[in-house]
């Protein structure tokens, strides 16, 4: 299966949401997905990015950018200004875990979250050899990894449980960006899930 | 530096005999506007740039002068075929504003109703009778709509007036480190540099001109005021630290450390050729700039009047117009849902980085321009 720009998360995304949509995709890169889901999805987006490099990159993309650091807070969006708010493959890298997704859940009606699985068997076989695990989804090495929070999706759930969030949807991905539908905390590579607030 | 200079440029005149009626109540019966292009206006008139200048600015923007190799632009490295403002594809347009002390009609220029220099009876000019001035002057090149309007500071601040004067005629605004109103804190440091002017003995009340003399004591306190405003403390640190012009103190208030030699050098240059009475009324226009105010204070309704894309962009060691100043604006275009980058860039010269050629800040201006279709 080929999937969007080598990212098969964004397929997931992109399947989420409906034309005229409001987006706000978190740590957006230089807006490949935006880019994506305006054109195919006809949505109306807009991306978070701190990197110098990106931000240009978006800018050349013709993304609606703003520069700023997700730590902070997301002060210049107002309250439910989106339908959508991405954070893809990121809150590994995110130091305030409950404070990012209780702002996510503020500016916006639903949070769709992709994130690496820890529990993934691979990663599990190379931690039991020895080593920390280097695969498909956690790409880097121990000593230059931007991530600094390691979780599992059973993790993710109990933490969305004590925070009263609702798991509306999930997807999990293996390393090829195929559907695993059992053992999902053992097999899959890669989790999405869109979350909402409880009604 | 990348891509090239405009070269050799001339300034245009265009008089304007249809009152021009300001904010504060007064009239210009009469006036002429100083301005240069550079490129080529197209057939359809839809890739023009208009370039608003700051408190010290004026028209002469980018190239130099035939016969003044040396007297270049106050913003060249950003316009010339390969600069971010591509005379290869747009059509730039840069005006000294009216109360001005560079050709266009301004307190030292000759009112025709008393055949003296206006002086004091000039009247007070804000930003949006600049933007209507900079509107008929638009009028009169045949450009309806501008692909972009653009400035720094209080040029910023021109561009945002303009999306919301002149909604329709406006595609793009590139605001740069600016701000939706001044602070307290702003507004004092324009005070005091007031206060300079208005007290130097050689003032006059303003029509210093008829003495045959000019403030220049004040005007000089003035902008070494504003300048150390316009400037980071780690760029001053940088530059000239605690270095002396000699090797010991000399426990006496001649110059004696480098950064004193340089200030008094930047404020005796400054008053050797401004007008005091213009640095008034741009001070003034700065402190009177707040659009919001028209919706009782709600910036969000204000953006909402406006139709055009936004790039805001702000210098993350600018502390007179802050980062944080800049993001104001953004939120209130972000909930008026409009379409807006913002770029906060690392340069250390303060107020100053907008002028400074930076492959990241120019990498964005240019990328932003560069999309624009014409």
């Amino acid at each position: 299966m080929t999937h969007t720009l080598g990212r098969p998360d964004f397929d997931v995304i992109a399947a989420w949401v409906e034309p005229g949509h409001r987006v706000l995709d978190l740590g957006c890169g230089d807006g490949t997905l935006l880019r994506h889901l305006i054109d195919t999805r006809g949505v109306h987006g807009v991306g978070v990015e701190i990197d110098d490099a990106n931000v240009l990159a978006a800018i050349k993309n013709n993304i609606n950018i703003i520069q700023g650091n997700l730590e902070r807070g997301l002060e210049v969006f107002a309250d439910q200004a989106f339908d959508h708010v991405v954070l893809s493959r990121t809150l590994q890298t995110v130091r305030h875990t409950e404070e990012i997704l209780r702002e996510m859940l503020r500016v916006g009606r639903e949070a769709v979250v992709s994130f690496p699985n820890f529990a993934y068997w691979k990663n599990l076989r190379s931690v039991l050899d020895g080593h920390m695990p280097v695969s498909e989804d956690l790409p880097y090495a121990w000593y230059d990894t931007p991530n600094v929070r390691f979780f599992t999706l059973l993790d993710f759930e109990a933490l969305c449980a004590k925070m009263g969030l609702v798991i509306r949807e999930r997807s999990v991905l293996d390393e090829e960006g195929n559907a695993v539908t059992g053992e999902v905390n053992f097999l899959g590579s890669l989790a999405v899930y869109r979350l909402t607030q409880a009604r | 530096m990348s891509g090239q200079s405009v070269g050799a440029v001339q300034p245009q005149r265009a008089h304007f005999d249809q009152p021009l009626h300001l904010r504060s109540g007064g009239v210009l019966p009469a006036y002429d506007l100083v301005y240069e292009t550079y490129g080529t206006l197209n057939a359809a008139k839809s890739n023009a740039i208009l370039v608003c200048h700051a408190l010290s600015g004026h028209h002469h923007l980018a190239g130099h002068y035939a016969d003044q190799p040396n007297n270049i632009g106050w913003w060249d490295n950003i316009v010339g075929p390969g600069r971010p403002l591509d005379t290869d594809k747009f059509f730039i347009v840069a005006l000294n504003n009216p109360g001005g002390c560079h050709g266009s009609t301004g307190p030292s220029s000759i009112n025709p109703a008393t055949g003296k220099p206006w002086g004091a009876a000039f009247p007070i000019v804000a930003v949006n009778d600049w933007v209507h001035a900079q509107a008929r002057l638009a009028d009169r090149l045949g450009i309806d709509t501008w692909a972009a309007v653009m400035g720094g500071s209080l040029g910023g601040m021109q561009a945002l007036r303009w999306s919301i004067t002149y909604p329709e005629r406006v595609r793009h605004a590139i605001v740069i480190a600016a701000a939706p109103k001044l602070s307290a804190q702003n507004i004092a440091f324009n005070d005091v540099a007031r206060q300079a002017i208005l007290t130097d003995p050689d003032f006059h009340g303003g029509n210093y001109y008829e003495h045959n003399t000019r403030p220049v004591r004040g005007l000089r306190l003035a902008r070494m005021l504003g300048h150390i405003t316009y400037l980071s403390d780690d760029q001053m640190g940088e530059k000239f630290g605690r270095e002396l012009r000699n090797t010991a103190f000399s426990f006496g208030f001649d110059v004696e450390f480098e950064v004193e030699s340089y200030l008094r050098y930047q404020g005796d240059k400054f008053a050797g050729h401004f007008d005091a009475n213009t640095y008034l009324l741009m001070t003034k226009a700065l402190d009177y700039f707040d659009p919001a105010r028209e919706d009782n204070g709600d910036l969000k309704a204000t953006m909402a009047r406006t139709k055009a894309n936004f790039l805001i962009a702000s210098f993350s060691t600018d502390w007179r117009f802050t980062p944080a100043r800049s993001k104001e604006i953004v939120a209130a275009l972000l909930a008026a849902g409009r379409n807006v980058s913002y770029a906060e860039i690392d340069l250390n010269f303060g107020h100053d980085s907008f002028l400074m050629e930076d492959a990241h800040y120019h990498g964005i201006v240019g990328a932003y321009l560069g999309n624009i279709k014409l």
